[in-house]
């Protein structure tokens, strides 16, 4: 408040109005996103009540209008959603973390800035023009070792891709506020500087590592167009990584503008369900931030 | 007022192509708001919906075109009933249903597509309902080459899946699919990518996609060539006329939308969500 006492002695309402005008614009903000919960929640009732446990114990996924003619099981949607996500992050991470610590440790400073530049790039590539890669160039590929190759391995690929960015810059930030005093005392104790980056920084920054996976899998989980495009989207649990699946997005990119009643409910439940989840990874993320 | 609703319905009527003159209807109330109510087949509800807002557009606030999906059957009740002003019907009409006045807005067509290095040049109903169910499962079987089939298979809920389930009498629980696709132009992809997939996405979207160089083929069925002139004159057989239907001969409001709907200006609409616009 120091630099601004001018103002501050000049114009007494001002502080007041910006403050007023401020607090205004983040109720607006934080209502939305509880106008969107409230009506996932509003929409997704009429399956929750009438359907119930059903979506995830019947044995197919051929919804209709009415609850007796159509099955509901979610099940394999799920199963989908969540071997995506954890294959991805599974790859993404090590991919990640190696790539920070090159960036911040190994690499030359304009290597290290170029590839920084590189992997911003890639998180700037829009995620239809990966969907329109894997579905021309790399699901043919992967048919070649196994058809159809729109696959779970194509997804986990491609989401692979989408989240790397995230993890990685993620987690160079955290290797960077790693206290510098550590890393010299290390280097002063004689410490090899993989031994310092494993004993020392790592360890150091594990809360941020973790945040950026945790972050990664949230942007995994909500990623549609390129799922959607290259997994095959067949309701079946996989039984390996050629065959394809269906993701809880993919399912409602598919379905919605052409489902009715309950069919419509069912998949405004798996929108809920979905936004549950990753506000549970975002709260992990942030609570871990908050420990270191 | 009047007066300028008098030009915009000459307007209207003149890119119809039929410069009759203005329908002196007392029901269309100069100045007045009023709703027109369209339920029925979700097949045709973008379609409507798109005329709806461009008739929106024209009327400049006076008419709401509501758009309400629920199904043919729905949208016979609701005509029938006089709870819709236009019920949207996207088959053929029944013998019992003659009492309802229809209109044919366009027609939509579904053909097989397989890739331009698939040897096979044709199927039979047969074969196609054999592929699709699983019981043929390599392309040796119905004279193509020693591979697996790859089934394109189309989301539930999608019209096209309607028209092909029914036409091989097959019902959408009985495929077998490997590869799920949402829109047409993604079926026309996946197959251009994998030289032993089948699949069937609407005739519009598949020759626009062969004329321009990708590499499918458009399968014929009982001889009849796959194309948009065969679906517009009604001869190829997977293919089905999108209706209106009201209760009575139409007048006011809904004779405007309906002569608005069928003009030759709405035409981009209609191919733009893959339909063929009807011959009239």
């Amino acid at each position: 408040m120091i630099w601004f006492g001018s103002w501050h002695l000049f114009r007494p309402n001002l502080d007041a109005q910006v403050g007023s005008g401020l607090r205004l614009a983040a109720i607006a903000a934080s209502s939305l996103v509880l106008l969107i919960v409230s009506f996932l929640a509003h929409e997704s009732w009429p399956a929750i009540s009438s359907l119930g446990s059903r979506m995830v114990t019947d044995a197919s996924w051929h919804p209709s209008a009415k609850a007796s003619e159509g099955t509901f099981g979610m099940w394999p949607i799920v199963v989908g959603t969540l071997v995506v996500t954890g294959g991805a992050v599974m790859l993404a991470s090590p991919l990640g973390v190696v790539s920070a610590v090159f960036a911040e440790f190994y690499a030359p400073p304009h290597v290290a800035v170029m590839f920084r530049g590189l992997i911003e790039l890639l998180a700037g590539i829009p995620s239809v023009v990966f969907g329109l890669w894997g579905l021309m160039v790399l699901a043919p590929l992967i048919a070649r070792v196994s058809p159809p190759g729109q696959s779970l391995l194509a997804g986990v690929v491609i989401v692979t891709l989408m989240i790397l960015p995230t993890v990685m810059l993620v987690t160079g930030s955290a290797l960077e506020s790693v206290p510098r005093e550590r890393v010299r005392g290390a280097v002063a104790l004689g410490m090899g500087r993989f031994a310092v980056i494993r004993h020392v920084v790592i360890p150091g920054a594990r809360a941020g590592i973790v945040t950026g996976m945790l972050l990664g899998a949230t942007r995994a989980m909500g990623e549609t167009m390129a799922v959607l495009m290259v997994c095959g989207n067949v309701v079946k649990i996989p039984r390996g990584v050629f065959d394809p699946v269906r993701t809880l997005t993919a399912n409602m990119a598919l379905e919605m503008g052409y489902a009715l009643d309950l069919h419509r409910s069912a998949l405004y439940t798996s929108g809920l369900a979905l936004l549950v989840t990753s506000m549970g990874l975002v709260a992990c993320a942030q609570w871990l931030g908050r420990e270191s | 007022m009047s007066k300028r609703l008098h030009g915009i319905v000459c307007l209207i009527l003149l890119a119809a192509g039929c410069g009759r003159e203005l329908p002196s209807d007392p029901n269309i109330m100069p100045g007045l708001s009023s709703t027109l109510e369209i339920t029925g087949s979700s097949t045709i509800a973008p379609l409507a919906s798109e005329i709806g807002k461009r008739f929106e557009d024209e009327h400049r606030g006076r008419i709401r075109v509501n758009v309400q999906m629920g199904g043919s059957s729905r949208g016979i009740a609701d005509a029938r009933s006089a709870m819709a002003d236009i019920g949207m019907v996207s088959r053929d009409l029944n013998l019992d249903e003659t009492d309802l006045k229809h209109f044919e807005l366009a027609r939509d067509g579904v053909c097989i597509i397989l890739h331009a290095d698939n040897p096979v040049r044709e199927l039979s109903r047969e074969q196609v309902a054999g592929l699709f169910t699983g019981k043929i499962r390599n392309w040796n079987e119905v004279g193509g080459s020693d591979a697996d089939v790859i089934i394109v298979n189309k989301a539930e809920g999608r019209s096209t899946l309607e028209v092909f389930t029914e036409f091989f009498r097959i019902t959408p629980q009985q495929i077998v699919a490997d590869i799920v696709i949402g829109d047409n132009e993604q079926g026309v992809k996946t197959v251009s990518t994998l030289v032993h997939a089948i699949g069937y996405v609407s005739v519009g979207t598949a020759q626009y996609d062969r004329d321009a160089g990708v590499p499918i083929r458009l399968l014929g069925i009982d001889g009849v060539e796959a194309s948009v002139a065969t679906v517009a004159d009604g001869t190829f057989p997977m293919s089905r006329t999108l209706n209106w239907v009201t209760k009575d001969e139409p007048t006011g409001w809904t004779r405007l939308f309906i002569e608005f709907s069928t003009s030759p200006a709405q035409h981009d609409l209609v191919r733009e969500l893959a339909f063929v616009p009807s011959e009239s």
